[in-house]
């Protein structure tokens, strides 16, 4: 018999591993020069799929904490959200250093001129919101407030898959892929009637 | 397999440099260097299956002879030609910047015929030798700049395409020239597969006003750096439009069609709003989705050292080509 804190631990591990290790992967491919003469367009779009992957997983854990009924699933959540966002971080980062290279008016011309842009500047600060208040602290400082606030994940989970889809130049099959399956995931939390609607949302205490 | 043509090299004289260039950068990247030293080589090829990527065979080029070389007044510093043949857009062999590179080596481009027809008195097919013979090649030092605001600075080698047009002549009715890439489903993934090619209708076409053909500046090219094109950039022999972004220089052409109608251009079916037929380099008209105004500059240094530089009109071009456009609204017709 396990115990419920080293099952959180192991599979915490697991998580940091599984998040570190794309991120190490593209340092060496850039070092060795294995992404060819130009690797700007390269690493910004792998740090956003990295974003869209880690929102995935997010999205999962609580729909599969109910369905297998593994609680303490939820006590990992928090760790892949800051894993998004921390991919987040580094996608901008390398948007603004390696393909704008620091102009920063540029930068806010193309937030404000070119709609995928801004629906992908909107995602952030709602993203940039829930890192901030991830704190336990906070969150019971903030309460009910807190909940609602954290809802809005699931706003990101369509601005994401659409700003990806507004960006690429031709071939719309991966990004459709990636909206049906954030559909999938917001469909399969609708909320159900006669059941309670405290779900896992509720503290993760 | 095809015979290999007299003057192809063999695969020997290749050299390897590249795959040795790798395996010291992995064993310096991994701290190995003192040890790398002591370890027999075979130890080290073991670690680039881990670390780097299969060994491809790259496809031989052999040099070209050429005349001399023309600058026309750009003296920006050359890009490094490592840079130009490993970032290439060739939706045919997979739309990452590097999917051509992998996937371009074993491409047949000898022998290859280019067609010339269409409202032409001498309709032709030439074979890539005869062109060799007929045309003799200079050196275009030319900016290449990409609807994606990226630009490089290539050394091509090639001749002012009104050579062959000229020879082929055009009738009296004739204002266009339509571009047609090789079409080959078993050579080239992107068109066998969708997902691969990027949704684009293949065989991919392109095509330019007569007037724009014939311009001196115009060229086929047939190599760059000094020796025949690898296959990623265009082999064997590809359209190099310099005032125009990098789609219209069609690459690996089988087919030149003088017309008197507006030929299609694949991305200009594909998306008409994004991309024009007309496609000149202008700071001031933006992509719907990028600023135009500015682009990188892929010179010799790393990530962090390529420049924006502003975009000029007709990527620095204006005083050979504007007069080609007088009196059009080039908003209307990007």
């Amino acid at each position: 018999m396990v115990l419920t804190k080293h099952k959180v631990w192991l599979t915490k591990s697991a998580l940091h591993i599984g998040c570190a290790l794309p991120l190490i992967w593209l340092y060496i491919q850039i070092e060795l020069d294995n992404l060819g003469g130009d690797p700007v367009q390269y690493i910004i779009h792998f740090l956003g799929m990295g974003v869209l992957h880690t929102l995935v997983l997010t999205l999962l854990i609580s729909p599969l904490a109910k369905r297998f009924k593994v609680g303490w699933l939820l006590r990992s959540r928090r760790a892949i959200g800051l894993w998004s966002f921390a991919y987040l971080v580094l996608h901008i980062f390398s948007f603004l250093a390696f393909d704008l290279l620091f102009d920063w008016s540029l930068l806010l011309s193309e937030i404000i001129k070119r709609p995928y842009i801004t629906v992908g500047m909107i995602a952030s600060i709602i993203m940039l919101a829930l890192a901030l208040t991830s704190p336990q602290l906070i969150q019971r400082k903030m309460g009910r407030r807190w909940q609602l606030l954290h809802k809005l994940v699931y706003l990101v989970a369509i601005l994401g898959p659409i700003h990806f889809w507004w960006s690429v130049k031709s071939g719309n099959v991966e990004p459709a892929i990636y909206l049906l399956i954030f559909m999938a995931l917001l469909w399969w939390r609708r909320p159900v009637k006669q059941i309670s609607r405290r779900s896992g949302l509720a503290s993760t205490k | 397999m095809t015979n290999k043509p007299k003057w192809q090299l063999s695969a020997e004289q290749v050299t390897p440099e590249r795959v040795f260039q790798q395996r010291r950068k992995i064993v310096q990247a991994l701290g190995l260097s003192a040890i790398g030293a002591s370890v027999p080589l075979g130890v080290q090829a073991g670690l680039l299956d881990w670390f780097g990527q299969p060994e491809e065979q790259l496809a031989p080029r052999r040099s070209l002879s050429f005349e001399k070389t023309l600058r026309y007044g750009i003296n920006d510093e050359l890009t490094p030609e490592d840079k130009i043949v490993s970032h290439n857009n060739f939706y045919e062999f997979g739309t990452d910047k590097t999917d051509p590179a992998k996937n371009a080596q074993s491409l047949i481009t000898d022998p290859w015929s280019l067609t010339i027809e269409g409202d032409v008195a001498n309709p032709r097919v030439w074979t890539v030798e005869d062109i060799l013979k007929e045309f003799p090649l200079e050196e275009r030092i030319y900016r290449m700049r990409c609807v994606e605001a990226w630009s490089m600075v290539i050394p091509w080698l090639g001749f002012s395409l009104a050579n062959l047009i000229e020879k082929a002549e055009p009738g009296a009715s004739a204002k266009y020239v339509a571009f047609e890439t090789l079409y080959d489903p078993e050579q080239m993934p992107g068109q066998k597969s969708r997902f691969v090619g990027g949704g684009i209708n293949y065989p991919y076409v392109e095509g330019l006003r007569l007037d724009e053909a014939m311009h001196p500046l115009t060229i086929l090219s047939l190599g760059l750096y000094g020796k025949t094109l690898p296959p990623q950039n265009g082999a064997p022999i590809r359209l190099v439009v310099p005032w125009k972004y990098g789609f219209k220089s069609i690459k690996s052409i089988v087919k030149i069609r003088i017309t008197d109608k507006m030929p299609p251009t694949t991305w200009n079916q594909l998306a008409s709003n994004e991309y024009g037929f007309y496609a000149n380099v202008n700071p001031n008209v933006s992509h719907p989705r990028w600023s135009q105004a500015s682009e990188r500059r892929i010179g010799s240094g790393g990530l962090l050292s390529a420049k924006r530089i502003p975009t000029e009109p007709f990527n620095g071009y204006g005083d050979q080509v504007a007069s080609l456009y007088e009196g059009m609204d080039l908003r209307q017709w990007y």
